[in-house]
């Protein structure tokens, strides 16, 4: 089987992330926490590949731990969505036409209506800033799109023959749904999954740069940029290296999953908005 | 047509119904009292409790929400607790910010995306096919707040073609009103080009699929003929859902914007009045932004009913 080259390349920048982002959990170049102002804003150079920032601080090691952030509030977000969105979407395909069904796809497309970002300022801004609370902000806006994805991927299985064959032996509709349905849709997640994830990136980013992301002295790209922001004149490589890391993780993860969904199934379509 | 502008009404009224709910109840669990917040640690209980009374605070959760929602349908949206001064003021002074800034990026995104996705979807498979799609891949990636702050470094810092931030208001004209919001524009809008772009383009190459394409063809019309007479009229339809839904990224993405260039909008209104705990305004903007999100796609949900009837039916 030949691997689509947008796989390759998308898994190869994720991988790079996914690795730096481990590795800070047992060492990274510098320590973060200390700060070394005679070393502010240096350039690139041997001793620190991606230079300094105002505090003198290493920006690869910086740009390390904050990986970690953002990959670890994008994948419990995109939990979040999946462990609620996939059960609720399990339900109303087994129960569809239902009273049930119907309040579950309205109270989706409910959701749906919320401008996101306002919602996740919404939240944050009363609930306090943090890493915790920009998981549920943006994790509430994944499960509509799971349980939309997973009722539709459903419901075009539940016509099948073996599944009529499964209901005729005399399995439940849970049961139907988790050993047999659940199977079936699992490319499905995995892709979405993807995309959400690389969504999930861009929300932590734009949360933690107005503010309300992960304090500190957690390190975040997001508020890597906003620091950057009076000083990019003077010192570009501060204000560039955090958003460049922000656009190949996230352009890694689109293409892994274009990749991911020429490989499973080339006939499946996912929506990106 | 009359049942479904009926059904949709009754939704849109029920979504505006339930924000509205789910708006004023995350603002409610806020810790801390307003008017103590306001007079200081060293305030006597008894005027504390006096401008409890002035803000209406001391009422029970279901007054409040109340006189807060008939407030606001007679364009009535509180005091702020702050400022003193009524919110819809501060709104309206704000929103001739936000509005034209988000409409502004709108019209960028829609200059950009169509061309390219036409292009795009013309040359399907061939080097300028391959190129738009890449420059896409690369649009949806990049964080818009990023962008701006590249902008700002380029033309604002290094070239000085445009100021790095700040608004010089409508009454030094129109000219330079855009001036100034035409960096954060293009910041919003690029992202969101590559979106429509990719939408228009695979919505083309599924109309370019279609049976009415090809009897097009079969009449005589070129490949090109056909694409600009039947296709891309018919292609718009998904494509205008997709408008729709950006302008709500828009107006949103906005209040990130508007802090990148110091833009005195709605967003900028937000954070101070969140840092202020000024809540009447927090949750009035908040319910206001939303509103215009619901409205539009409602409107944008009736547009295409009425141009397309296939989907009256769904309601």
């Amino acid at each position: 089987m030949r691997w689509p080259r947008s796989l390759v390349v998308g898994a190869i920048l994720s991988l790079v992330f996914l690795g730096g982002a481990a590795l800070s959990f047992v060492w990274t170049p510098y320590d973060i926490e200390l700060l070394d102002i005679p070393a502010k804003l240096q350039s690139p150079s041997l001793a620190h590949p991606l230079g300094t920032d105002q505090l003198g601080r290493d920006i690869l090691s910086m740009i390390m731990m904050g990986a970690r952030t953002s990959i670890a509030v994008a994948l419990l977000a995109v939990g979040i969505g999946m462990g609620l969105g996939v059960p609720l979407g399990l339900l109303a395909a087994a129960r569809r036409g239902s009273l049930l069904d119907e309040a579950i796809m309205r109270g989706n497309d409910l959701i749906f209506a919320f401008p996101s970002l306002v919602i996740a300022i919404l939240i944050t801004a009363v609930f306090g800033a943090g890493a915790m609370n920009a998981i549920i902000a943006i994790g509430i806006f994944n499960i509509p799109v799971f349980a939309r994805l997973t009722r539709g991927g459903a419901l075009s299985f539940w016509s099948r023959e073996f599944i009529l064959a499964a209901r005729v032996s005399g399995k439940s509709p849970a049961r139907i749904s988790v050993e047999h349905i659940l199977p079936n849709i699992a490319n499905l997640m995995i892709v979405q999954g993807t995309i959400q994830f690389s969504l999930g990136i861009l929300a932590e980013a734009a949360l933690s740069y107005i503010g309300l992301g992960a304090q500190p002295p957690t390190a975040s790209w997001g508020r890597m940029l906003a620091d950057a922001q009076t000083l990019a004149s003077i010192a570009p490589h501060v204000a560039l290296v955090p958003g460049l890391a922000i656009v190949f993780m996230v352009l890694g993860l689109n293409l892994m999953g274009d990749g991911l969904r020429d490989l499973l199934d080339p006939r499946i379509r996912v929506t990106r908005t | 047509m009359i049942r479904y502008t009926l059904g949709r009404l009754v939704s849109l009224g029920l979504s505006l119904v339930v924000a509205s709910l789910v708006i004023f109840a995350v603002v409610e669990v806020v810790p801390g009292d307003p008017a103590a917040y306001m007079l200081g640690v060293n305030a006597r209980p008894d005027t504390v409790a006096a401008l409890r009374a002035e803000l209406g605070l001391d009422g029970t959760v279901q007054e409040r929400y109340l006189g807060w929602v008939t407030g606001m349908l007679q364009g009535d949206f509180g005091v702020s607790y702050t400022y003193r001064t009524p919110v819809s003021e501060m709104i309206g002074d704000r929103i001739w910010v936000s509005l034209p800034l988000a409409l502004y990026a709108l019209s960028l995104s829609v200059l950009i995306a169509f061309p390219a996705g036409i292009y795009a979807a013309s040359r399907r498979g061939r080097p300028g096919d391959i190129g738009v799609m890449g420059a896409t891949q690369l649009g949806v990636a990049i964080p818009n707040f990023w962008f701006a702050m590249i902008l700002v470094l380029i033309f604002a810092i290094k070239l000085r073609w445009f100021s790095a931030g700040g608004f010089s208001g409508w009454d030094a004209g129109v000219w330079s009103g855009l001036k100034s919001l035409t960096l954060p524009a293009i910041a919003l809008a690029l992202p969101q080009a590559a979106i429509l772009a990719r939408v228009m383009r695979s919505s083309l190459l599924d109309m370019l699929g279609e049976d009415f394409i090809r009897t097009a063809r079969a009449k005589g019309l070129s490949r090109r003929q056909a694409l600009w007479r039947h296709a891309v009229r018919n292609a718009l339809i998904p494509v205008l859902t997709i408008i729709g839904l950006q302008f709500s990224f828009l107006l949103a993405g906005g209040i990130v914007i508007e802090q990148v260039f110091f833009l005195p909008g709605l967003g900028r209104l937000i954070f101070q009045a969140i840092s202020a705990r000024d809540l009447i305004v927090v949750e009035s903007v908040v319910m206001l932004l939303v509103f215009l999100v619901i409205v539009v796609n409602f409107a944008v949900d009736l547009a295409y009913a009425a141009v397309d009837p296939r989907l009256r039916t769904r309601a």
